[in-house]
């Protein structure tokens, strides 16, 4: 029993990074209807010039919310030069874009910063949180952010009209220009959030997984799961999605004799794939209709 | 709530554009050329450019199974990399540990993978688009683990992967060439082998596309309810087209085994899938021979984004990339179109 | 008249004998090899999973710039041409057969990684080009009866598992063992290298975790194997995730005897980013200095090793110690090539290399020397025992050798 517990609390922090990534894939998805490839990338390299900026002497929150402005304004920038002509391609050669955009960040970041660990300082500390010896204070604290940041997402999508309009612009653009809103300006937004929030993940993992221009692969693939599995228009679904598919992959793990352990990926990602063929628009998203 | 909170409704738009009918391949007269090139490149270059062109024609088989699939019946793959280690390793193991002779292995990796893909096509008959993507990078992800795998370590070498074993040509062949003097190197022959399977598998792939499957196939990806209310059997077309597909992939797989004598799970990865995926988006999505052309650009533009910049190769591979795509968003297909219209204008 | 002839002969046999002896110290060359120059092949992963490592290729061209600036090798300059695989074994074989085929190399050395050296290993032997001092630690490379043309450099992985077997036998007879290793061939064949180290007391060990390079962090395998009770900790993994492993140890509160692979060993890759505080007593083993460890800081092998990179390489970071293993193995190789003199052929490259007799460069611990033989293709198998304390590496113990013997 004791194993089931500690396996369950170890799955919740490390569902917590995933909850995190996932917020960020949801957002752009929300903006773009398309998942972005290289939201993982730009997500790290923010996260880096949050470290330089730190290295430079800035303190802890300065740093933050000066990397905060940045990559939202790194977001739009990249939207306006690079996405923007392919407005009118057709999308998989927009995913074309975001592999380039992949490759171009994580070539740029390990010539920068190279590709040894750096440390990554947190916040909350890292102490034992509440005695227990399986969440440290820094995972709590990654938690409790995630769930802020949830909070207003969700209250910026469901309560304000900017939220409305994006909301708006990204399922039905033609009926969205129709009534005035400036759908290509949304877009621009809709990146540069992802972008922010993507800096904010970055920042709350780098201190778990140590900072390196490779930190963000496997997250990312992680990041997509649990937004699917949570329904790709909820972000909190996406938060939910990202810590059952860190408890179910710790418990696999643990309980599928033999195989659990070398294919603890895999079957996250078949438990998710079995979900979506049962409920194609996830556990919490909105079922999709089609208009014919 | 009202029921618009409930559900999102979506504008039924098209995921993967058309490709008419007549601009999916090239005039026969272009492909007469292009084929007397292939056939004589061999015999002025030295081993190394023929090892690289039979890469080529392998890569391009596979990025032809892609294109019938998501050009052709409108379903997105991220995860070809799986079904073509199926059928390398299919040909490895079946020629390593039960010593089958290869060109035999060929048929029954493309079979198998079939089998895998058509499977693989079941499932995912309720997903699409974004979900659909996720569902084929899932299977490639996967596969390197599976592989991996302690169980089937006996036969797949584990981690370590297979060496295999490169095929000589065929001994009434090189009877025959001696007369003239002539010899015929593994490297030759294993390319003249590569090419009779491509033009082979292209031939039958333009034919499938032009049938009545090639027609049901595009009226799904152009607009699946309207076809299944016109009678089409969307379910069995879509996993029809997926096992196609598969089968396809996995006959590359397997003389890619043979073309590079190794298979390893880290030579199958995710990063293999989503080269083939550009592949191809630069020669076109759903236009055959650009298959070839995004097989090419897959192959040498890392060498040369290497040789610009050995620190910064990724970010002059992703620079590159955009160029491409921001001159010819449609692909290698927009120059044929291009070429085509001036051809046309040469001859009035 | 009879002077006259005597004289003549004897000039005769003079230009005869002076003629005969330039003919037997006659230069003789394989493609890649010249008057002037040696072309030398190298594969690397600049880009893609184990890009960490491509400092090592960039080390070595900087090593061979210096050795062209002082004279190249028996006058000869090194042309150095490294490619990139992003470690994939097709790439790998593409790239091998560039360099054979098309560059025409004389030779390819160090390249990296497991996989693509498995790959290109058949390759090479037939087409009878020297694979010298492979990048990897797997025990398969000194396997001369096989594969003549094949030979590693660092100590391999097995050799390493079994010095740390016969220690924890030695001092922890009663131990029990859990162990963290990444899946794959260089997880494995550490694994194998416990095990068969071990022997009848393989038993000892009691829980064994595998991970995989595209998890983002490996906590929840730690949490298990505390779980299982053990006493000693073995992380057989690479620097990012031994340094989660120190993190997490010290965030569950679990002081376990901790022995880290010397791949992961350095200070400034790993102990420094895993916080000193949480890696006292850790356990490991080398056969190289540390560029971190200020006790080499007046030692000659490592003041040129500084002076090196002060001149050649002035951005590396001295504290990776993949930057201390290719300046290693990189004088490795310029030795054997001056052990050629002339004869630059591919087949007394080999001869050479074979043998090298307690060869000691700049940057081995002292006592450790590179000994190579026709049946011994295992240039380094010494190692010495450390334990890390306060911010550096402790040496302790003797000179251990890891003889794997087939």
């Amino acid at each position: 029993m004791e194993l089931f517990t500690n396996q369950i609390l170890a799955g919740i922090s490390t569902g917590a990074i995933y909850a995190c990534m996932a917020l960020a894939v949801v957002m752009i998805y929300q903006a773009i209807d398309h998942l972005n490839f290289a939201q993982g990338e730009m997500a790290m390299f923010s996260t880096f010039i949050s470290w330089q900026l730190m290295q430079w002497g800035i303190p802890y929150w300065g740093a933050f919310f000066l990397t905060l402005a940045l990559s939202f304004a790194g977001g739009i920038l990249i939207e306006r030069l690079l996405f923007k002509p392919l407005a009118k391609a057709p999308i998989l050669t927009n995913v074309a874009g975001f592999i380039a955009l992949f490759s171009i960040i994580n070539s740029c970041a390990g010539l920068i910063w190279d590709f040894t660990i750096k440390q990554y300082p947190t916040p909350f500390g890292s102490s034992p949180f509440l005695g227990s010896q399986l969440i440290s204070t820094h995972q709590a604290g990654m938690i409790g952010v995630t769930f802020l940041l949830l909070i207003a997402l969700y209250f910026f999508f469901q309560y304000t009209r900017m939220g409305l309009a994006m909301r708006a612009a990204a399922s039905l653009p033609e009926s969205a220009r129709l009534v005035g809103i400036n759908t290509s300006w949304m877009i621009a937004l809709g990146w540069g959030m992802a972008a922010a929030i993507g800096a904010i993940a970055g920042i709350l993992i780098a201190p778990v997984v140590f900072l390196e221009p490779n930190m963000m692969g496997g997250v990312l693939i992680y990041g997509f799961a649990a937004a699917v599995l949570g329904g790709l228009t909820s972000p909190l679904g996406a938060v939910i999605g990202g810590f059952l598919v860190g408890i179910f992959e710790n418990l696999a793990g643990t309980y599928i004799p033999g195989v659990g352990n070398e294919l603890k990926l895999p079957i996250a990602l078949a438990l998710i794939v079995t979900v979506l063929v049962v409920k194609p628009a996830g556990l919490f998203g909105r079922p999709i209709v089609k208009r014919v | 709530m009202s029921a618009a909170d409930e559900v999102e409704v979506v504008a039924e738009g098209q995921a993967v554009e058309a490709v008419p009918k007549r601009a999916m391949t090239l005039g026969t007269g272009t492909s007469l050329i292009v084929l007397v090139v292939l056939l004589v490149i061999p015999l002025l270059a030295k081993n190394f450019i023929i090892f690289q062109m039979t890469m080529l024609l392998i890569y391009g088989i596979a990025v032809l199974a892609l294109n019938i699939l998501t050009g052709g019946s409108g379903q997105f793959s991220l995860g070809q990399s799986a079904f073509y280690a199926v059928g390398a390793y299919t040909s490895a193991i079946l020629m390593e540990q039960f010593n089958v002779n290869y060109a035999l292995t060929l048929p029954i990796a493309g079979i198998l993978c079939f089998a895998a893909g058509f499977l693989f096509g079941q499932p995912a008959l309720r997903l699409s688009g974004v979900y659909l993507a996720l569902a084929t990078f899932a299977l490639a992800t996967a596969m390197p683990q599976l592989l991996k795998l302690g169980y089937f370590e006996h036969w797949t070498g584990g981690v370590q992967g297979l060496v295999v074993t490169k095929p000589d040509a065929p001994e009434f062949l090189e009877n025959a060439l001696k007369v003239f003097h002539l010899k015929m190197s593994q490297d030759m022959w294993l390319y003249y082998f590569t090419l009779v399977i491509t033009v082979a598998i292209y031939l039958w792939s333009v034919n499938l596309l032009r049938s009545r499957s090639g027609r049901a196939f595009m009226a799904i990806r152009d607009n699946e309810i309207a076809a299944s209310s016109m009678g089409v059997n969307v379910a069995l077309y879509k996993t029809l087209a997926f096992g196609v597909s598969a089968g396809i992939t996995g006959i590359a797989g397997g003389l890619g085994a043979i073309a590079v004598q190794f298979v390893a799970p880290d030579s199958y990865t995710i990063t293999f899938a989503i080269s083939l995926f550009l592949g191809m988006v630069v020669g076109g999505v759903g236009w055959l021979p650009g298959s070839f052309v995004g097989a090419a650009f897959i192959i040498f533009v890392p060498n040369i984004s290497e040789s610009i910049s050995k620190g910064l190769s990724g970010a002059v591979f992703g620079v590159l990339l955009f160029l491409v795509i921001f001159l010819v968003p449609h692909g290698a297909r927009q120059i044929a179109i291009v070429g085509q219209q001036l051809a046309g204008r040469f001859r009035r | 008249m009879r002077s006259c002839q005597f004289h003549a002969a004897a000039l005769a046999a003079a230009v005869f004998a002076l003629t005969s002896g330039n003919a037997l110290a006659q230069k003789k060359y394989d493609t890649g090899a010249s008057d002037t120059e040696i072309k030398i092949g190298n594969i690397m992963p600049y880009s893609g999973p184990a890009s960490a490592y491509g400092v090592i290729g960039k080390t070595e061209q900087a090593y061979f710039n210096k050795i062209n600036a002082e004279g190249g090798i028996n006058g000869r300059k090194i042309t150095f041409l490294s490619y990139d695989d992003g470690y994939s074994p097709p790439k790998a074989v593409e790239q091998a057969r560039k360099l054979v085929e098309s560059d025409e190399v004389l030779l390819v050395f160090n390249s990296l990684g497991t996989p693509s050296n498995s790959a290109i290993e058949k390759y090479m032997n037939t087409s009878k080009v020297p694979q010298l001092f492979v990048a990897t630690g797997a025990t398969k490379w000194n396997d001369p009866k096989d594969f003549p043309w094949t030979m590693g450099w660092q100590p391999s992985y097995q050799s390493e598992a079994r010095i740390y077997a016969k220690y924890l036998m030695r001092e922890k007879p009663e131990g029990k063992i859990s162990v963290l290793y990444q899946n794959d061939d260089f997880g494995k064949d550490y694994l194998k290298g416990l095990r068969d180290g071990l022997g009848n007391k393989a038993s000892m060990i009691i829980a064994e975790e595998g991970y995989e390079t595209t998890e983002p962090s490996i906590d929840s395998h730690i949490v298990k194997l505390k779980s299982s009770g053990a006493d000693v900790f073995i992380s057989v993994t690479t620097p990012k995730f031994a340094a989660q492993a120190i993190k997490k140890l010290a965030e569950i509160d679990w002081h376990p005897l901790h022995i880290v692979s010397n791949v992961s060993a350095s200070v400034g890759g790993v102990m420094q980013p895993a916080g000193y505080e949480n890696a006292q007593g850790i356990l490991s083993a080398a056969y190289a200095k540390d560029g971190a460890d200020p006790q080499w800081d007046n030692d000659p092998g490592m003041k040129k090793f500084y002076e090196f990179l002060a001149k050649y390489y002035a951005d590396a970071n001295k504290l990776d110690g993949s930057v201390v293993y290719g300046y290693g193995v990189a004088q490795t190789l310029v030795q054997v090539l001056k052990m050629c003199g002339d004869n630059l052929t591919r087949e007394n490259i080999m001869k050479q290399a074979a043998s090298l007799k307690n060869f000691e460069p700049d940057t081995l611990l002292p006592g450790i020397k590179i000994n190579t033989s026709p049946t011994d293709f295992a240039p380094i198998n010494q190692l010495k025992m450390m334990r890390f304390k306060g911010e550096k590496w402790d040496l302790f113990g003797d000179i251990i050798s890891g003889d794997v013997s087939h």
